[in-house]
């Protein structure tokens, strides 16, 4: 069974990003750039069911620009056995990257698609779930478990108010959340050979895909800031504090 | 032009969030409808027909349908979006599971997590964990929209909207539910609860956690926490609040041991008033109290209750 793992190449989670002056955007020239976090788990788990004899191959498939080869050499440290980049300088918004994910799933047939439930740049969580639409396949988003057996996979998803498990037909598509498992530390001698395995560069166009942006964005700002306000001496000046000045309890 | 908003419910009760939602859905201008999916959903549907501001309730009700699998709820709503302007659900796991399927099939974009409406095609959005605020306009004739609830005050009571039933779609097969595991509380749901109460790394185990259940009770709050609590295992993952977790912005927000990563404060920095109790005097959580204790919280927490008692 071959499973396809997608990344995205996003700002660094310890980066605290700073607004333009201009609203154009948010300041991200020389900052350090890492693979997503939910995608790192999607790897992770991907490279498990291979272990486990599950999964024949995984390969790792990111969209965007040419540094994203850096992302996918990262996955395939972690284990991917190889990597697919649809490389575009153009602006790529989660309808897109499901469009080419669903062409290049069509090239590859995968049986597992597992990707990130979310990127922490956009924080959008809709390109699983819109590849899983596009290509008619079944989904289990936010998932903290995973068994594949028999056809189907088996996931448990982090819903509100608890756990819920559903059991999907394969084809599939997974979105992980943090709790499915902790990702590898990767080692140098897999750096290592990670920059000998294939890594293949295709174009939207090789795909029959048109990534143009559907949503504009007028402007970014800075979020409202809240002001810190005071540090009480003890216990009963705050209890105090909350009755008779915020009147909150 | 018309808004159709994706109820969330429990088959007999509307959950709060579609209350928000509902608000969203209004100021998008045009009438607004809601759909309820579900097996047996006759009350949900009712109480959302008793809500200001709903001009139609659109009831699919078919046993396949209990358990509300995204694919199944998705081609409902597709059955019948075209006579709809705007489409929306509110940022929950639920809908957050659900509208990405409609929008793909709709071939239009999603604007996810809108925390305001500026005009019936632009609508503001967190972006990187809540640092920045992005206004964004969509160019599709259909808007796909998930709504942050903290954005938007409840609908209140007072509608008395027509029911339509609709043909239920047929079961896409694709997906079976097994099972639900739902921890058993009396206290309110974290995502819409008045007041929280939030414990981070600094309660240092699972059983000290605990102590934050008599000052949770105290205050009829429910419980939260971080997610370096969450993944430290002394909290359940639904409790947790932040970025990856949930949004809340409760009239007391009380925070227990937390530092205050960035992550966090994007999950809690809209409350009304914010409490920190922390040994570290130089924590991010200060900037954002209103209150601020530093202190032992081992000690703080009893004596809170306490004083409260």
């Amino acid at each position: 069974m071959k499973v396809l793992v997608a990344v995205k190449r996003v700002v660094d989670y310890n980066v605290k990003v700073r607004v333009k002056s201009d609203q154009s955007g948010v300041d991200i020239a020389n900052v350090k750039m890492s693979m997503n976090p939910f995608d790192e788990i999607g790897v992770e788990e991907a490279v498990r069911l291979r272990e486990k004899g599950v999964a024949t191959e995984v390969i790792a498939v990111s969209c965007g620009l040419q540094a994203c080869q850096e992302t996918l050499r990262t996955a395939m440290a972690i284990g991917a056995d190889r990597a697919i980049l649809v490389e575009t300088d153009a602006e790529l918004q989660p309808l897109a990257v499901a469009k080419l994910l669903k062409a290049v799933c069509d090239r590859e047939q995968p049986q597992l698609v597992i990707l990130g439930k979310q990127a922490i740049d956009d924080d959008a969580n809709q390109t699983g779930q819109m590849l899983a639409a596009l290509g008619n396949m079944a989904q289990a988003t936010f998932a903290s478990k995973v068994d594949i057996a028999d056809g189907r996979a088996k996931v448990t998803r982090e819903v509100d108010g608890g756990l819920e498990t559903l059991s999907i037909t394969l084809p599939a598509v997974v979105t992980t959340d943090l709790r499915l498992n902790e990702p590898r530390y990767v080692t140098l001698p897999n750096i290592m050979k990670a920059k000998k395995k294939q890594l293949d560069v295709l174009k939207p166009a090789d795909l029959g895909v048109d990534p143009a942006p559907r949503l504009r964005t007028l402007k970014v700002s800075e979020p409202p800031g809240r002001k810190a306000g005071i540090k009480v001496a003890d216990v009963k000046a705050l209890v105090d504090k909350l009755k008779n000045e915020a009147k909150v309890i | 032009m018309a808004a159709l908003v994706i109820a969330e419910h429990d088959n007999a009760t509307l959950k709060g969030a579609t209350l928000n939602t509902i608000t969203a859905a209004a100021q998008c201008g045009g009438d607004v409808a809601v759909l309820v999916v579900g097996s047996g959903c006759s009350a949900a549907a009712q109480a959302a027909a008793a809500v200001q501001g709903v001009a139609r309730v659109l009831v699919a009700d078919a046993p396949h349908l209990a358990d509300q699998l995204a694919e199944n709820v998705a081609e409902q709503a597709l059955a019948v979006a075209s006579g709809f302007s705007h489409i929306l659900a509110p940022a929950t796991a639920h809908g957050k599971n659900v509208l990405p399927r409609v929008a793909a099939r709709l071939d239009v974009a999603q604007v996810s997590d809108i925390i305001s409406v500026v005009s019936p095609d632009t609508f503001t959005r967190p972006i990187y964990a809540g640092n920045a605020i992005a206004t964004v306009q969509s160019t599709d004739a259909v808007k796909v929209i998930t709504v942050r609830t903290t954005g938007f005050d409840a609908a209140p009571q007072g509608g008395s909207a027509a029911l339509e039933s609709l043909a239920a779609v047929a079961d896409t097969g694709r997906a079976s539910f097994v099972g639900r595991e739902v921890a058993k509380s009396d206290r309110p749901e974290l995502a819409g609860a008045k007041i929280v109460v939030s414990g981070g790394r600094g309660m240092g185990s699972a059983d000290n956690f605990r102590i934050l259940d008599p000052l949770a009770d105290k205050l009829g709050a429910a419980l939260g926490a971080s997610r370096a609590a969450v993944d430290a295992g002394y909290a359940p993952n639904d409790w947790q609040v932040g970025q990856t977790g949930k949004i809340v912005a409760p009239q007391l927000y009380v925070a227990i041991g937390i530092s205050g990563a960035i992550q966090h404060l994007a999950g809690m920095k809209d409350s009304k008033v914010i409490v920190a109790v922390n040994k570290d005097e130089e924590a991010p959580i200060f900037g954002v109290a209103d209150y601020g204790l530093v202190g032992d919280l081992f000690q703080a927490v009893p004596e809170i209750v306490q004083e409260l008692s």
